[in-house]
């Protein structure tokens, strides 16, 4: 503990002494890091001023690299799945992580001039344009990547990969459908019948990633002119809105958790598989199911970070992202989709999720040009 | 010649002048404070400055627009007003209901006292979202009261005073255990009636308390997060949340950052005033050991207040928590251990990504690190701003609460951009998670030992001074012993804020080192009956954790009595 008093005191000191010179300025980064990365150099995760060496092309082998890989908090839980690839390569990977999707990007947009890491994990579609605008990430075409579904990978320049995908969708308890007599929705325009009337629960999509995909299905649905009114209607039949999937899911939906009073809830198509690997005694049958006609495609990416010191490590980080070995690992892990189709998924995942055939999508640069006025004019009509 | 002898005068009233100036004193005082304040500097001016900075001035000038928008925007200027009302109204509701309990913490003797002042403190490391899991099912919709307060006013103010009510009674029953009960026994003999003998007597002494622990509840409600997005439901939204909003999710830097302005202006013109009026008020007392104060009830009358007080902690604070434990032990097989079996099973690991014992050890590891750099840090600060009352004092004082009133996403996002380089680079290192707790914690070990501080006669420490003591000699002599008790109380809270890891900390990057409340939020984030059993069980874990921490606390304290 004294030691840890020492290191403060002493970051203390170095700090005050630092700020004296720079008076407060906050672009002094670079200057500092040019005076003291020497100092640093034990911990192998400082990022060093020097631009990346293009002349780094042999693969990857050396076994004294760590990579320092930025993600999402859903992530890092799973933290394991890339024990085999450091096993393999000899190559370490510390995990940094910082938040959601949304937070993930910003950060890395914020820290573009001083990397956080090597490589970032863990955005969606609905971020791939802020990535691609801010220039943060540096292109790689993997050999692997050749068997990625275009619709899929949507970056033709592989300045991100995809690596994986799912749906977002609207979850129901197949029991209370069942004890109430009431027939499941089937489209998105039955949810605002009286009927449905007081049964839906949605994220709200300025705080939670589903809550926005589940807004962008309905852009996507009723158009730029009329998914505005169809919220108007989802709001006078009382739909529910929650900050975030924990708390939609585990206490507002009827299916799961604590059983909440609602029988519709905005969750994924992953969710009912993860219900059968997470129940408490084995059960055959789920008894949660999952509305095709509510589905929005989300697709992962990973990219390499501009500035990273180790490009032919990072560029076999993502090859072996795209790998049998990796893309097996994720629905049961992950619950997420391996965006190579030739990868087997295991049956208890496909028996009981759908892969909805045209879930809705919309194209990147028309989410980042109207995320933010969609999301006023959403809490105009939903919240006011 | 005259010219000559008033130029030697006056140079000898200069050396007699110089002389009378207490130089040790003045260079000691700036030592003590040098370690708060680069402290305060690095880990929070210089991040919440450069982000700031980078929203209000991207290209090097100032652009005023954005702070023109949040001023005259009706929807921003309606959320910093709803902001400011519900803090002070959540400050005033705990006080009320928590001061009574105070008093009789303080002041009875009663079998189990230690383990429920051990008990009111878990409430504040619970994670928000465990907290609303308790409260949506007690009083949200198909509650089990019958009522749905989820989105009123109501269940904020409730989840306010749920956590903040340790904070009243240990701030405010750490003095009032301690003043002299016959200054009222005096009053009453004068005539006064039982109610004036408190409002003339016992309240003046213990508003600096008051106000101490005032402050705490009112920046912690003013920046409240989790309990508004949770409890408060979609249409309720602070600064907090709408910094938030604009930092995280829109990268909307300007307009986050008039915001941040907005609101540290905001805690720091009613930090300022505080602490204007505390030094006003505040006043050297005879502190008594506990032993002189604390009596057992035995009028029926006071066991009455006992028993009326122990109903409402039950009420407000256990009936939750005892939620909680419920569905830790809902099983489908009825109520039994079994989450927990599965927390102590290896096949757990690989949903939590590590085993639940490692991250027991490493939120514990982290509560006693930030522990002890918050009392050193605190310390030396609180014995400033207990000291020496003065202008200067007061603003450090100011200063230092900042950290708690200020928007998490600021502080955090202020981290990422600028504790970026050279041995500053603290963003991938472990240490970093400490520090920031120990930034939070700052302000309640700061609280909890100016009151006790300011109370100590200045005599006897001038009588020491006199007596050829150096400062530091003074300060171990005379303060220390005193302080201590409430240096342990102060180091209490900051382990317990480390443990439940909450406010500024919430959104710094980190390493991917896995603590109780993170392995709460993984098991959280995924469908399943056994991710949510675990949580549960977890969070019982947490809270037992704590509630031995505080426990230990307690023990510490009571071998303690008697030192004045």
């Amino acid at each position: 503990m004294r030691r840890n008093l020492v290191i403060l005191a002493t970051l203390a000191l170095v700090a005050a002494a630092c700020s004296s010179d720079d008076n407060g300025s906050t672009e002094s980064g670079p200057d500092q890091v040019a005076e003291t990365t020497g100092d640093t150099s034990d911990t192998g995760d400082s990022v060093p001023a020097e631009p990346p060496e293009s002349e780094v092309t042999e693969p990857a082998a050396s076994s004294d690299v760590t990579l320092t890989l930025v993600t999402n908090d859903a992530f890092s839980g799973v933290a394991y799945l890339l024990d085999p690839f450091t096993a393999e390569t000899g190559i370490e990977v510390d995990l940094i992580a910082g938040g959601d999707a949304g937070s993930l990007v910003n950060q890395a947009i914020l820290t573009k001039d001083n990397p956080l890491g090597d490589v970032i994990y863990g955005f969606d579609n609905t971020f791939l344009s802020r990535v691609l605008e801010n220039d943060i990430a540096t292109p790689y075409e993997s050999p692997a990547s050749s068997v990625i579904p275009a619709e899929i990978q949507l970056d033709p320049t592989f300045t991100v990969t995809a690596v994986d995908f799912g749906d977002v969708c609207i979850n129901y308890d197949k029991i209370w459908f069942a004890d109430n007599g009431l027939a499941v929705p089937e489209t998105l325009q039955d949810l605002i019948k009286p009927e449905y009337d007081g049964l839906l629960t949605v994220q709200n999509p300025a705080t939670s990633s589903p809550g926005m995909a589940f807004m962008l299905a309905t852009v996507s649905e009723f158009g730029e002119d009329g998914w505005l009114d169809y919220w108007s209607g989802l709001a006078d039949n009382d739909v529910d809105v929650v900050s975030g999937w924990d708390e939609a899911y585990f206490t507002s939906f009827s299916g799961a958790g604590s059983g909440g009073p609602r029988p519709l809830v905005v969750s994924y198509a992953s969710s009912p598989p993860a219900e059968i690997v997470f129940a408490e005694t084995p059960i055959d049958e789920v008894t949660t199911g999952v509305m095709e006609a509510s589905c929005f495609r989300q697709v992962e990416y990973i990219a390499i970070l501009q500035g990273t010191e180790f490009e032919a490590e990072a560029q076999s980080l993502i090859d072996w992202w795209l790998s049998d070995a990796m893309q097996a690992e994720l629905p049961l892990n992950y619950f997420v989709f391996p965006v190579n189709p030739d990868t087997a998924i295991p049956d208890v995942f496909l028996d009981n999720t759908i892969v909805p055939e045209s879930p809705h999508t919309l194209d990147p640069e028309v989410i980042a040009e109207n995320r933010e006025q969609w999301l006023d004019e959403w809490t105009s009509t939903v919240l006011r | 010649m005259t010219t000559a002898t008033v130029g030697k005068h006056d140079r000898h009233r200069l050396v007699e002048k110089l002389k009378t100036v207490n130089w040790k004193g003045i260079a000691g005082g700036l030592a003590v404070a040098a370690i708060p304040l680069a402290f305060i500097s690095i880990f929070f001016l210089y991040p919440v400055g450069s982000i700031v900075w980078r929203g209000l001035a991207p290209d090097g000038t100032i652009d005023i627009g954005p702070i023109k928008r949040v001023v005259t925007d009706p929807d921003l200027r309606q959320i910093a007003w709803f902001t400011l009302w519900q803090a002070a109204v959540s400050t005033v509701a705990t006080l009320l209901i928590a001061m009574p309990g105070a008093y009789v913490l303080s002041h009875y003797k009663f079998r189990g006292r230690s383990l429920i002042r051990a008990a009111v403190t878990i409430p504040l490391i619970l994670p928000t979202v465990v907290v609303g899991v308790a409260f949506l099912s007690l009083a949200g919709p198909g509650g089990a009261m019958g009522v749905n307060l989820k989105g009123t006013i109501w269940i904020i103010l409730i989840a306010h005073m749920f956590y903040n009510y340790a904070v009243v009674v240990r701030t405010v029953g750490g003095l009032w255990g301690h003043l002299d009960p016959r200054l009222e026994e005096a009053a009453r003999a004068l005539g006064a009636n039982r109610f004036q003998a408190f409002r003339r007597v016992t309240l003046p002494l213990l508003r600096p308390a008051i106000g101490a622990a005032a402050s705490i509840v009112f920046l912690f409600s003013f920046t409240s997060f989790g309990v508004i997005l949770i409890l408060g439901g979609a249409r309720r939204v602070t600064l907090e949340v709408e910094i938030y909003r604009q930092t995280a999710e829109l990268l909307n830097l300007p307009v986050a950052a008039a915001l941040a302005v907005t609101q540290l202006l905001g805690v720091f013109l009613i930090l300022t005033l505080y602490s204007r009026y505390q030094n006003k008020r505040s006043v050297t007392l005879n502190l008594r050991p506990s032993s002189e104060v604390e009596k057992r009830p035995v009028h029926l009358g006071q066991k009455l207040v006992l028993a009326a007080n122990l109903l409402l902690m039950a009420g407000l604070l256990f009936v939750p928590l005892a939620v909680l434990v419920k569905r830790s032990l809902t099983t489908e097989q009825g109520l039994g251990f079994g989450y927990y079996t599965r927390l102590s099973d290896p096949g757990a690991s690989s949903v939590l990504a590590v085993a639940p014992t490692e991250a027991l050890k490493n939120s514990l590891t982290f509560a006693l690190i930030a522990a002890l750099i918050a009392l050193f840090v605190g310390g030396l600060a609180a014995s400033i701003v207990g000291y020496k009352k003065s202008r200067t004092t007061q603003w450090f004082d100011a200063l230092l609460m900042l950290p708690l009133g200020t928007s998490a996403v600021t502080v955090g996002f202020g981290f990422l951009i600028a504790l970026d380089s050279g041995i500053l680079d603290l963003r991938s290192k472990t240490i970093i998670i400490p520090l920031a707790h120990a930034l939070v914690a700052l302000p309640f070990v700061i609280r909890v030992m100016v009151p006790i501080i300011q109370s100590i006669d200045n005599n006897l420490r001038e009588s020491a001074a006199v007596l050829g003591a150096s400062p530091i000699r003074v300060w171990r002599e005379i303060d220390l012993p005193i302080v201590a008790k409430a240096g342990l109380v102060g180091a209490g809270f900051a382990a317990a804020v480390s443990l439940g890891e909450f406010g500024a900390t919430a959104f710094i990057v980190r390493p991917n080192i896995t603590t109780l409340p993170v392995a709460i939020f993984r098991l959280l984030s995924r469908p399943g009956a056994v991710n949510f059993g675990m949580a549960m069980a977890m969070s019982v874990v947490l809270m037992v954790v704590t509630g031995l921490v505080m426990l230990g606390v307690e023990h510490f304290r009571a071998g303690d009595v008697g030192t004045f």
